[in-house]
């Protein structure tokens, strides 16, 4: 093979236009912010409106959510029994959710990758789950308790049962719609057989298999009420059931909004990281 | 290039059948054909004619349902890296970086590094993309994205390069570079280039030799050495007189097939 025979540049090609960076002016950036919290305000100024000072009101007004919320969280206004116990509560949910999502993705995936790509794992296990996934995770609540007992191991089944579908459907998804011409450009450059899996599948179906992670994770702090009515003692789903049980309605809002801001966070994080890892994807960058 | 010498790339006898929603499609009947090395070959012809499917036969991506495709005397069975294939629509990996997609092929074999390394460098250079080593697919022009495709293959020692339509979406002048940039290649690294399309012209411009194919069922129909001295001037009458008895060639082979 003579291509390295005298070897000199062509004139470099023409430069493309640059794309206009998403820069967009302070007045934009003030608007969008604007809007962003309207929509909140109005609610907050709604809530209040409707439950502030009415005696018998069953929903309290905002103000007395935020006193209780603070109490939640560093106690000295009522000190009860839920007075600063938000840490113990969000820890516990946090390490369920997390510890659910993590094993859901342990299994999820690997299973996901064979079911897409290997046809007598598909034949064999598809037909099962495509019966088996719509079955909601409360109905698996009462099964989940004979099975794991009461307490903190059913609700981990649960969130790992909550955030496995997404996972495995969009990971089956992701491989299954590999462009066919990538793996003849890789045959002919000489990557043929199971080397194909790791240089060309598996990067392939990232931007799917990253959908189906968000989607699991966002399940598994949905679940994660349900998954706490098994009869733990802690945890967010918990403290919302006891304090229903009291009508202490203030700590159920409390309950929601810390779930509510947790799963944001995490949410964030992981986008963040697709952002970094998808850079090469016009959907993703 | 002498006749005698051992060819390149011999088809012989080579026929290809589909089976298309149970019906049997012949996409290529009894075809022969002979490759010397540095040869540019364009095939050329209507759609149905067969040459993307002698192409990919070439490229190892389907086998001849009769006769045999050889390459140095050898079957080809599957494909292979010399012979690399530019397809039209890219065929980049989108994840991987200008860099990394010409470094592909030499990294997927094992290469050493620093050897990757330094065959990288080179053929961003040879087709000019330095400024755009670290771009993503999706990033660049269609012209940019087919130099890459090009020094993919060369960066990969091919020695066969298959192109299927490769400038056919590209627009008039991004096509008009390629093609010098192409032949400048071809000129420096002596190359052998089988290249499809379905412009007269692209042809008569690139080939030594151009082949006329024609449809239903897809076959060789005739083949025609191009003379002219390089670089080619496609206003001139010579390139008219060639262009014309092509364009001939090509409508009579539709004639045939509407009666």
């Amino acid at each position: 093979m003579s291509a390295t025979a005298d070897i000199t540049p062509l004139p470099a090609a023409p430069a493309a236009t640059p794309a206009p960076l998403a820069a967009s002016p302070p007045a934009h950036r003030l608007r969008a912010a604007l809007l962003m919290f309207a929509f909140p305000v109005g609610v907050l100024v709604f809530w209040h409106l409707a439950t502030y000072g009415r005696k018998y009101s069953l929903i309290p007004p905002p103000s007395e959510v935020a006193i209780e919320l603070y109490d939640l969280a560093f106690g000295g206004i009522y000190d009860d029994a839920f007075s600063q116990t938000l840490h113990i509560h969000l820890l516990a949910s946090m390490s369920r959710v997390y510890g659910g999502f993590a094993l859901a993705v342990a299994v999820a995936l690997p299973l996901g990758l064979m079911i897409g790509r290997i046809p007598v794992v598909r034949q064999l296990l598809d037909p099962t789950f495509q019966v088996l996934r719509p079955i909601p995770v409360t109905a698996w609540l009462p099964l989940a308790m004979i099975m794991f007992g009461l307490g903190p191991r059913s609700a981990f089944f649960l969130v790992f049962l909550g955030a496995f579908y997404p996972v495995l459907v969009n990971t089956i998804f992701g491989v299954r719609s590999v462009d066919p011409r990538l793996f003849e450009a890789a045959s002919m450059l000489g990557c043929q057989g199971s080397a194909q899996f790791f240089r060309v599948v598996l990067p392939a179906s990232l931007p799917a298999i990253f959908t189906g992670l968000r989607l699991g994770l966002g399940f598994a702090w949905v679940v994660i009420v349900v998954g706490e009515m098994t009869g733990v003692q802690t945890g967010l789903g918990a403290i919302i059931m006891e304090a229903r049980q009291l009508s202490r309605t203030e700590i159920v809002i409390c309950g929601m909004i810390v779930i509510g801001i947790a799963g944001f966070i995490t949410d964030r994080l992981v986008l963040l990281l697709g952002r970094r890892l998808l850079r090469w994807s016009p959907g993703h960058g | 290039m002498a006749d005698t010498a051992m060819p390149i790339v011999e088809i012989k006898g080579v026929s290809k059948q589909f089976e298309l929603q149970g019906e049997r499609i012949e996409a290529l009947r009894d075809a022969h054909l002979s490759l010397h090395k540095g040869e540019f070959v364009c095939l050329i012809g209507a759609s149905g004619c067969g040459k993307s499917t002698l192409l990919r036969i070439l490229a190892g991506f389907e086998q001849p349902t009769r006769g045999e495709a050889l390459m140095w005397g050898m079957p080809i069975t599957g494909p292979a890296p010399a012979r690399g294939m530019v397809f039209q629509d890219y065929g980049l990996f989108p994840w991987l970086n200008v860099r990394r997609n010409i470094g592909f092929g030499p990294a997927s074999r094992g290469r050493p590094a620093a050897e990757v390394r330094e065959t990288v460098e080179r053929f961003i250079a040879l087709v000019g993309l330095q400024r755009f080593a670290e771009a993503y697919p999706h990033q660049l022009s269609g012209g940019m994205k087919q130099r890459v495709a090009i020094a993919r293959v060369l960066a990969n020692d091919a020695e066969l390069v298959l192109m299927d339509e490769p400038f056919g979406a590209l627009d008039a002048m991004t096509r008009e570079r390629l093609q010098d940039e192409l032949l400048e290649i071809w000129r420096r690294t002596g190359l052998t280039v089988v290249f499809v399309t379905h412009s007269i012209e692209e042809a008569i411009f690139l080939a030594d030799r151009v082949v006329v194919m024609s449809p239903g069922p897809g076959r060789i129909d005739s083949e025609m050495r191009i003379a002219l001295p390089r670089p080619r001037d496609v206003s001139a009458p010579e390139f008219n007189d060639i262009r014309r008895e092509l364009g001939r060639k090509l409508h009579s082979n539709l004639a045939r097939k509407a009666a």
